[in-house]
C-alpha cells in the first residue's frame, strides 16, 4: 500500500445516463470507486444516488455510457453477473424473503448443498452464525426474517452482502433503520472490511457520519456528479454547497397566520403487527385548522401505519377520530374521504397513481361523483377542473390526456396532491411528499402546503428529513418503535431534541449528534 | 392476418410512428384483411344471407366477449359464462315447459317476457356468487370461476336429468307462446339478437366511457391499491364486473334456446375461451386496465368470420382450430411489440430532451 491518497481505482463510471419513463435519473454521470477505501456517495432524494449504484451492481443497465472494472469494459445484464465479479449490494428497499430463514435468505441463490444436491441446512446455518456473530445483532438464523425488527432486516441483509466476499461492496442507506449502538457495530465491520481491502461505496443522508467513515466523496445533484474529492479536504459546507447548489433550499417562508380552531384528533390509535407488538403504539395528536404538524421518524417508526389507521386501511385497528370535533364512526376509505380525509401516500407508484391512466383519470379519480350527474360524467366540468387543477399546481404537462407514468417523479407527485385536493379535503395526510423528486418540485410543494394551510386546510406531514420538519412545520411531533415520543412546539425544537426523540426504544441511549447540516 | 408482423420488418426512425398506428389498428386490419381474403376465397361470402347468418354467430360471442373484457379490465377472468349459458338456458326451457310448481295444487306459469327477466336474473345471481368468492372469500379470480363452471353445468345437466328440454313452442293457454321471438324474430330486416347486441354494446361502450363505474373498473385493473386508497369501492365494482358477465351469459342461453326451440344442458362448453380470445384478439391487456368494448367487438368478428369463413371454404376443422389458436398468438405477440416499440420512442424523445 503507498500512500493514503493514491488508493488503485477499482471501478470506473464513464458518461454513464439512465433513463427510465417519466424521468431521466443520471445523466453523464462519472463515478471512480477506490480499493480499500469508504467511497462515499451524496445528493438530496432522488439525485441519482440509488439508480446509480443499481447500475453498478447490474439490477439496472445504463442507457448509454461505459463500466470499467480493473480497467477492463463490462457490462452486466444481472445483479447475478455482477455478483460473480465480486460486486455485492445491500439495498435500500430491503430485497429480502420475508418467509425465509435468515440463512435461506444469506445464502438465497447460491445454496450450499450436499452431494445429492440437497441443501445442507445445518451447514448453512453455521456459516450464517458467523457473519451474524460479527454484527452481534443477537440474530438466529433460524429465525423467519418477517419476524425480524426492520433494523435487525438490514443487518440481515448487510450481513448477506458482506458474506458474498465482494470486492466491492455496495451500501445504500445501510443504517436507517438503525439504533446508535448498531450503528456503531456496522462501522467496524465497515472497517474490518475496508482493512481486508474491499472498496466500500456508502450511501447515506446523515451527513455526521459520512464524514466520519468517508475517505472519498462524491456528491450528486439531480442526476449530475457535481464534486469528487478526498473528504480531508472537505467539509460540511463543501458537501451542501454541492448538494444543492449555491441557492438553499426554498421551503417557502410561514406567512404568520395563526391556526384556527382543532379540526382534528386522533386518540389512541393502535394498530397491532401480524408479528405481535404494535406498529402503532397509542398514538394520539390533535390538529388545528391551517396547522402543518410535522411527523418525524425513522423507516419503520410506524409514521405511514399510523396514517393507514386514520385513513381506514386497516380493519383492525383501534381508537378513535374526530373531524371538527365530531366522531368518524366510518371505517372505510371511501367514506372518510367523504368527511374530509386525504392521503398522499409515500409510494407514489405502487398507491399513488394508476400508472397506465391519463393525467386527468388520475387527477378526478377520487373525486368522480363530484363532476357526475345520476350516472354521466359531464366531461367540460371534469375538463375545467384539471385544467384549473394543472394550473393551481403548476403540472408541467403538455395534454392531460398523456399518460401520467411520462411526467417527472415532481409532476406526478403533484398529480397525486392534485388528485387529493379534488376531494376537497379537511385534513390533508402527506407521507413523504417531497421523496424522490426535484429541487424545483419541492419548492412547488412546499409553497402549495403553505398556501393550503393558508386556506384553512390541516395538514399532517411525515418526513425522515431533519431540515424539512424544521421549516415547514408549525409543531413537531417525533414517532419511534410505534410511538409516540415527543411533541415540540417549532420555537422549541431542535435538531438534537428531534433526533433523541426519534431514537427512543431503540436500544441504548443515543450519542448526541452534531447538528452538522445548517 | 400474417402479414400484419412481416411488416415490422424494417424499423427505421421515421417509420416508428407509421408502425405503431398500423400496429394500434392491428384489429382492425385483421378484419378487413379477412373480410377480403374470403369474399375472395369463398363464393357466396357476400350475400346477404351468409352475412346476417355469420353475424348472429358472431353476436353470440361478441356478447360473451363483452362481459369479459370488463372482468379482464380489473385484472381477473370469468370461466364460468360457458356454463351459465348453458344453465340459463335449461332454467328457461323449463319455466315454458313446466312453469314452478307450487306444492299445493297450483303451477305458475310465467309469459315469454317474464321468462327472460328471470333468466336474466339467474345469470346475474351466478355473477354475483362469483364477485361474492373473489371480494369476500378471497378466492383467486381463476378459481372461483372454475368452481362455479362446474358447478353450473352440474345443476344444467341435473334439471333434466341429462336430457333437452325439447320444443318450447309454449302453449297459447297458458300465454307462454312467442319464445322463439329472440332467437329468429326480425326487427327492420336485422335478426332480433343483433338489436339486442348493439343496444348492450352501446350501453357497455357508454358504461366504460362516460360514468364514474366504467372509470373505476380501468382504475380497479390499473392499480388496485392507489383505486383503493383513492376511495373506489373495489370490491363494488368487482361484484358489478361479474354480474354484467353472468347478465350477458344469460342473454346468449336465452337467444340460442329460442333459436334452437330447445334447451340443452350442454349448450355453451368452452364458450369461455371464444369470449377470452375475443377480448384479447380485440386489444384487452390480460394484466388489467386496457381494453374496449370496440375493440372486443371488432376481435368477436375475427374470430367469427375466419372460423365461418374457413367452414365455406371446406378447411377441415382441426386445421380450423390450429390456425385460430395461431392467430391469437401473433395478435398478442403484436401487442407486446407495439407497446415496447412506444415505450422506446417515448424514452428516446426523453433521452433526448433530457
Amino acid at each position: 500500500m503507498s500512500a493514503i491518497a493514491e488508493r488503485e481505482i477499482i471501478l470506473k463510471l464513464e458518461d454513464v445516463s439512465k433513463v427510465y419513463s417519466g424521468t431521466v435519473a443520471v445523466k453523464r454521470a462519472n463515478f471512480e470507486v477506490r480499493k480499500g477505501a469508504v467511497n462515499v456517495l451524496v445528493g438530496e432524494n432522488g439525485a441519482g444516488k440509488s439508480t446509480l449504484m443499481k447500475i453498478i451492481a447490474g439490477v439496472e443497465r445504463p442507457t448509454a455510457g461505459r463500466i470499467l472494472l480493473e480497467g477492463e469494459e463490462v457490462s452486466f445484464s444481472s445483479s447475478g453477473d455482477a455478483v460473480n465479479r465480486g460486486i455485492g449490494m445491500v439495498f435500500q428497499e430491503l430485497n429480502l424473503f420475508g418467509n425465509m430463514s435468515v440463512a435461506e435468505n444469506i445464502f438465497a441463490t447460491r445454496e450450499i448443498t450436499n452431494r445429492f444436491g440437497k441443501i445442507d441446512r445445518k451447514e448453512q446455518e453455521n456459516r450464517a452464525a458467523e457473519f451474524l456473530e460479527r454484527l452481534q445483532a443477537g440474530i438466529r438464523p433460524d429465525m423467519l426474517v418477517e419476524d425480524l425488527r426492520i433494523g435487525q432486516q438490514q443487518l440481515v441483509e448487510i450481513a448477506k452482502a458482506v458474506s458474498l466476499d465482494a470486492r466491492i461492496l455496495i451500501m445504500d442507506e445501510p443504517t436507517s433503520a438503525l439504533s446508535a449502538a448498531e450503528v456503531e457495530i456496522l462501522f467496524k465491520v465497515i472497517a474490518d472490511l475496508k482493512a481486508r481491502g474491499v472498496a466500500i461505496v456508502y450511501i447515506s443522508h446523515r451527513l455526521e457520519e459520512l464524514i466520519r467513515i468517508g475517505d472519498y466523496i462524491t456528491v450528486l445533484r439531480d442526476g449530475r456528479i457535481t464534486g469528487q474529492e478526498e473528504m480531508k479536504n472537505v467539509d460540511t459546507q463543501w458537501i451542501v454547497r454541492q448538494m444543492i447548489g449555491s441557492d438553499a433550499k426554498d421551503f417557502a417562508k410561514a406567512d404568520g397566520h395563526l391556526p384556527g380552531e382543532e379540526i382534528f384528533r386522533a386518540e389512541e390509535i393502535c394498530l397491532p403487527r401480524p408479528t405481535g407488538g404494535l406498529a402503532v403504539d397509542h398514538v394520539s395528536l390533535s390538529l388545528r385548522a391551517g396547522e402543518i404538524l410535522g411527523i418525524y421518524g425513522l423507516m419503520g417508526a410506524g409514521r405511514s401505519e399510523l396514517f393507514d389507521c386514520i385513513m381506514g386501511r386497516h380493519g383492525h385497528s383501534t381508537g378513535a377520530i374526530f373531524i371538527g370535533g365530531k366522531q368518524v364512526r366510518e371505517r372505510d376509505t371511501t367514506r372518510r374521504i367523504r368527511r374530509g380525509l386525504a392521503l398522499i401516500p409515500e409510494d407514489r407508484q405502487r398507491e399513488g397513481l394508476v400508472s397506465i391512466l391519463s393525467v386527468a383519470s388520475n387527477l378526478t379519480l377520487a373525486s368522480l361523483s363530484r363532476f357526475a350527474r345520476l350516472f354521466h360524467i359531464r366531461g367540460a366540468d371534469e375538463r375545467q377542473a384539471v385544467t384549473q387543477m394543472v394550473r393551481e399546481l403548476a403540472i408541467k404537462v403538455a395534454d392531460p390526456a398523456q399518460e401520467v407514468s411520462s411526467l417527472s417523479g415532481g409532476n406526478q407527485q403533484k398529480v397525486v396532491i392534485g388528485k387529493a385536493l379534488l376531494t376537497e379535503p379537511k385534513v390533508l395526510l402527506m407521507d413523504e411528499p417531497s421523496r424522490g423528486i426535484d429541487v424545483g418540485a419541492k419548492a412547488d410543494v412546499f409553497r402549495t402546503m403553505r398556501k393550503l394551510s393558508r386556506d384553512g386546510l390541516g395538514i399532517l406531514f411525515a418526513t425522515s428529513d431533519l431540515d424539512e420538519v424544521m421549516a415547514l412545520s408549525d409543531r413537531i411531533a417525533v414517532m419511534s418503535n410505534g410511538k409516540l415520543t415527543g411533541m415540540f412546539e417549532r420555537a422549541e425544537a431542535t435538531e438534537a431534541a428531534l433526533v433523541a426523540a426519534s431514537a427512543l426504544g431503540h436500544g441504548p441511549a443515543p450519542r448526541t449528534e452534531s447538528t452538522a447540516h445548517d | 392476418m400474417t402479414d400484419i408482423p412481416a411488416k415490422a420488418a424494417a424499423p427505421s426512425a421515421s417509420s416508428g410512428s407509421v408502425l405503431l398506428t398500423l400496429m394500434k389498428l392491428r384489429t382492425f386490419i385483421a378484419l378487413i384483411a379477412v373480410l377480403i381474403f374470403f369474399s375472395i376465397a369463398a363464393p357466396n361470402f357476400l350475400s346477404t344471407a351468409n352475412l346476417i347468418l355469420m353475424s348472429k354467430h358472431v353476436a353470440l360471442n361478441a356478447f360473451l366477449a363483452m362481459g369479459m373484457t370488463f372482468v379482464i379490465i380489473t385484472g381477473g377472468i370469468d370461466l364460468s359464462v360457458g356454463s351459465i349459458v348453458g344453465l340459463c338456458g335449461m332454467v328457461a326451457g323449463y319455466l315454458v315447459l313446466n312453469g314452478i310448481d307450487l306444492q299445493i295444487g297450483y303451477t305458475i306459469y310465467f309469459n315469454v317476457f317474464e321468462i327472460a327477466l328471470i333468466t336474466l336474473a339467474v345469470g346475474i345471481l351466478i355473477g354475483a356468487i362469483n364477485g361474492l368468492l373473489i371480494t369476500r372469500l378471497n378466492v383467486a379470480p381463476f378459481i372461483a370461476t372454475l368452481g362455479v363452471l362446474y358447478v353450473a353445468r352440474g345443476l344444467a345437466l341435473l334439471s333434466s336429468d341429462g336430457r333437452t328440454f325439447p320444443n318450447l313452442v309454449g302453449k297459447p293457454e297458458l300465454g307462454t307462446t312467442g319464445f322463439g321471438f329472440l332467437g329468429a324474430g326480425r326487427l327492420l330486416g336485422l335478426p332480433v339478437a343483433i338489436w339486442i347486441l348493439i343496444v348492450v354494446a352501446l350501453g357497455a361502450a357508454y358504461l366504460a366511457k362516460y360514468t364514474p363505474l366504467g372509470r373505476h373498473i380501468f382504475a380497479v385493473g390499473g392499480n388496485e391499491r392507489a383505486s383503493r386508497i383513492s376511495g373506489v369501492r373495489v370490491n363494488m365494482v368487482k361484484m358489478f364486473v361479474y354480474m354484467f358477465s353472468g347478465f350477458c351469459a344469460a342473454i346468449v342461453g336465452l337467444i340460442i334456446s329460442s333459436e334452437l326451440m330447445a334447451s340443452h344442458p350442454a349448450t355453451g362448453e368452452s364458450f369461455e375461451l371464444n369470449a377470452i380470445a375475443a377480448a384479447v384478439l380485440g386489444g384487452t391487456s390480460m394484466s388489467g386496465g386496457r381494453g374496449t368494448i370496440g375493440g372486443t367487438i371488432v376481435g368477436a368478428f375475427v374470430i367469427g368470420i375466419l372460423s365461418d369463413g374457413l367452414v365455406m371454404m371446406g378447411v377441415s376443422s382441426f386445421w380450423q382450430m390450429v390456425i385460430k389458436g395461431l392467430v391469437i398468438i401473433v395478435a398478442v405477440v403484436v401487442d407486446q411489440a407495439q407497446r415496447r416499440l412506444q415505450q422506446r420512442v417515448t424514452l428516446m424523445q426523453m433521452a433526448k430532451a433530457g
